[in-house]
């Protein structure tokens, strides 16, 4: 096994798959939230974009999605960020997953403002707070609290899924490990076993500390 | 009437697992008879192999056929062979053997062995037609080239330019549309498969191909390694294709409307099989 | 729900939004706008690009084939992810300590390795171990990799759905001296199982997306198909954007159905685990397993669920 690591770099390559991951879970944090504000607004125009997002992005294969990122925004619309293909693709990439991803934070964060009973929201507006203000003081800090469990779910899947980024050249694990796999057929095994528990070590703690986490801050009620 | 429910899942579980079992029995038994044969051939290079609607065209194809037809089967099943999988469906069985610009190198002899070569082919540049800037491989610095993942191209192409800037796909066509798009300045790859984006329908007047090759391809048919006596029998086969004109007027059908026309060495003799 | 988040609107208000509306609209057509236009600057809003999709022959030959195996891998992933699920959900509710534990690391395993990982696994071991006749070890990987994935779901959905039955379920069982196996048999896994029927169909979701991995191993499912048919019409970009709308429309009536299934079952008075939303229907999830997870966890949750009536 140890010649796997010195033959190949794939701590390099689960660099990367972290690299992604962490970029990727921020931005799907923020587009996530933007889009369940968007869904729970009074606008129904707004409530309409932010469905037809769900429902286009969930119901597409994050292969797709990732290839389009390649041939749609960078080769058709021109939004190259760096002249560096390799560079390129690695941000493309985070965009690609952190904009599926967005998709299941919003539902994740909408089944987490569903956890906070309706008399808060009462309360809220009966105080005089504005739906930005119930949102923001109110609403948003319990859903975020309720919905710790499935975002957290949804970090592992996005943890897991960085691995379709092989599709557009992206030099992360999967890409790695077929590599290895085509190389040495007889190592098989071991390269199997080093990859999965790789990803074992890289979930394995977000789902502890999600759990734990889920109940140290569950909202008593 | 809750217990009913369970056995009648279980029952319908175990029924579909049969029907799944049997499926893919089928359609694994029809390989093995020695009716047709399975080949594998790109599917998406215009001229060479192509999947055209229900047929399949191209050099490569008629070739194919020609060997399959020689070794005494009825028919050829003709499987995609991508670039970067041709070794593992020649070593797990999935072809016989692959006619798929299948270029003779020594690091692929170490996995597969070759019959052939039935045609050499060199590694060439294929730009914008308005495009004067790029006229061979030396001034390619600081330009932006495509090619395909596991092809022989893309390896070369970092050797002779150290550095360069390349993006990777699985599909040529993709390079193709990236290289029309202006993403990408140049797409390399074997003069013979450009010739044929070249000559595409979509693509006449727009792109051109550089012309000055700066490698030798020797494709050859990629058969199970150490299969010696299958060697012999489509070695055999390749030397009559060419001795018998069947060569030149593949040749001419598929390449012709490209205007390309065979490099020096064409039509090669078949090396013996080892 | 979304009354409850804000008051009735009142003149200004509405005005206000209708404002917010017409800019945020506006925005979104510019950019479309730009987008379409960006297209047809680089060619592929030509007609000649799109109109292959009108004739017979792509269909036929291209996408009806690939659509077929996309299919059929998911299918035949769905029934064995069941009988996987089945088994090992049971597993880690048995009494026994070691059959328990074995399934936990089991599905927990299998949770957290990424199918694509798994698919390259299995078609590398089957294919150099000859596991399988040569032409079906594609779709035995895809399957392979599939089945693993979604049977610890599912088996993590069962145990839940269980776990969420109120404990009078079990008690009453055991009261009237059916053993425990036979409590979980007649008792709780039927109930469990009803509950689980709009998860598993939104996990068939899941499943048939993941089916595009399988590009990756040479499976030839209907990813696949756009690269040939790109090559041969040179349309590559129209060709991913149908395979994508295709891909949609039919995950969209599958999302529908367990939306449709889970609000019949909640009409009959059961409980249904793939929750978490007073929302609008059409939402499923991923990980089904998060909201069973909530279900299982968060009581609260549960209580607003059980109709206080019956």
């Amino acid at each position: 096994m140890g010649e796997l690591f010195s033959q190949y770099n794939v701590l390099g390559a689960f660099g990367i798959t972290i690299v992604l991951t962490v970029l990727s879970a921020l931005g799907a944090l923020v587009i996530g939230t933007v889009v369940a504000i968007m869904r729970v607004s009074p606008v129904g125009f707004l409530n309409k974009l932010g469905a037809l997002y769900v429902n286009l992005v969930r119901n597409t294969p994050l292969t797709l999605i990732i290839v389009f990122c390649n041939i749609g925004f960078i080769v058709n619309l021109g939004m190259s960020v760096s002249d560096d293909f390799a560079r390129n693709n690695l941000v493309w990439a985070t965009i690609g997953l952190a904009f599926y991803h967005a998709a299941f934070v919003c539902e994740a964060l909408r089944s987490g403002v569903n956890t906070v009973p309706a008399g808060q929201a009462e309360a809220a507006r009966s105080i005089g707070l504005t739906f930005g203000q119930s949102l923001r003081e109110v609403l948003l800090p319990q859903a975020f609290r309720g919905a710790i469990t499935p975002l957290g779910n949804t970090l592992i899947a996005l943890t897991k899924n960085t691995t379709v980024a092989t599709a557009i050249g992206v030099a992360e694990v999967a890409g790695l490990m077929k590599t290895m796999q085509e190389d040495r057929p007889d190592l098989m095994v071991p390269i199997f076993l080093v990859v999965a528990i790789g990803f074992v070590i890289l979930t394995l703690p977000i789902g502890l500390v999600t759990t734990h986490l889920s109940q140290k801050l569950a909202v008593k009620r | 009437m809750k217990f009913g429910r369970i056995s009648v899942m279980a029952v319908a579980a175990t029924a579909a697992l049969g029907l799944a079992a049997c499926g893919g029995g089928t359609s694994g038994g029809s390989g093995g008879g020695s009716g047709s044969v399975k080949v594998g051939i790109k599917f998406d290079q215009p001229g060479l192999g192509l999947k055209a609607g229900a047929d399949y065209t191209g050099m490569d194809v008629d070739l194919a056929k020609y060997i399959a037809k020689e070794l005494g089967y009825a028919g050829t099943e003709f499987v995609e062979a991508v670039s970067a999988q041709r070794e593992t469906l020649i070593s797990t069985d999935q072809v016989k053997y692959i006619v798929g610009t299948y270029s003779i190198t020594d690091a692929r002899k170490e996995k597969v062995s070759f019959a052939g070569p039935y045609f050499i082919a060199g590694q060439d540049l294929l730009v914008r037609a308005d495009d004067t800037t790029i006229t061979g491989v030396d001034s390619l610095a600081g330009k932006k080239l495509c090619s395909v993942k596991g092809s022989t191209s893309a390896t070369n192409v970092q050797k002779k330019v150290p550095g360069v800037n390349l993006q990777e796909y699985n599909t040529y066509t993709l390079c193709v549309d990236a290289l029309k798009a202006g993403n990408v300045d140049a797409l390399t790859t074997d003069d013979t498969i450009l010739a044929g984006y070249a000559a595409q329908e979509a693509n006449k007047g727009k792109l051109k191909v550089v012309g000055k090759t700066f490698s030798t391809e020797n494709y050859g048919v990629g058969l199970k390694k150490g299969d010696v006596e299958f060697c012999k029998k489509v070695t055999d086969a390749i030397t009559k294709y060419i001795s018998s004109g069947e060569w030149q007027k593949a040749v001419d059908k598929n390449l012709g409307p490209a205007g390309y026309k065979p490099g020096a060495g064409n039509p090669p003799t078949p090396a013996a099989c080892s | 729900m979304s009354s409850v988040l804000f008051d009735i609107p009142g003149p200004k208000a509405r005005a206000r939004h209708r404002l917010i509306m017409i800019v945020s609209a506006v925005l979104t057509l510019l950019a479309l706008a730009w987008a379409i236009s960006r297209f047809a600057a680089k060619g592929n809003l030509e007609a000649a690009k799109w109109t292959p999709f009108l004739t017979g022959d792509i269909w036929v030959n291209y996408l009806i084939p690939g659509l077929i195996n996309t299919l059929k891998a998911a299918a035949i992933s769905v029934v064995l992810a069941g009988a996987f699920g089945l088994l090992f959900g049971i597993g880690r509710l048995s009494d026994n300590a070691a059959i328990r534990w074995i399934s936990t690391v089991i599905v927990e395993f299998f949770r957290s390795v990424p199918v694509l990982v798994m698919m390259v696994a299995a078609f590398g071991l089957f294919s150099f171990n000859r596991v399988f006749e040569a032409s079906i070890n594609p779709l035995a990987a895809v399957i392979t990799g599939l089945t693993l994935y979604n049977g610890s779901v599912v088996a993590e959905l069962l145990r839940s759905g269980v776990g969420g039955l109120p404990s009078g379920q079990s008690e009453a069982g055991l009261a009237i001296g059916l053993t425990r196996s036979q409590t979980l048999r007649s008792i709780l896994l039927p109930q469990a199982i009803t509950a689980m029927l709009p998860a598993l169909v939104s996990q068939l979701v899941v499943i048939l997306k993941d089916t595009a991995l399988g590009a990756i191993i040479t499976y030839p499912e209907l990813l696949t198909t756009f690269s040939q048919i790109g090559s041969y019409k040179s349309n590559p970009v129209p060709a991913l954007i149908v395979i994508a709308l295709i891909f949609i429309a039919i995950n969209y009536l599958l999302t529908s159905a367990a939306a449709k299934i889970e609000a019949r079952l909640r009409d009959k008075g059961r409980a249904t685990i793939a929750k978490g939303t007073i929302g609008p229907p059409n939402r499923v999830d991923l990980e089904p397993v998060e909201e069973a997870l909530i279900a299982a966890d968060e009581s609260v949750l549960h209580e607003r669920y059980r109709t206080p009536d019956k």
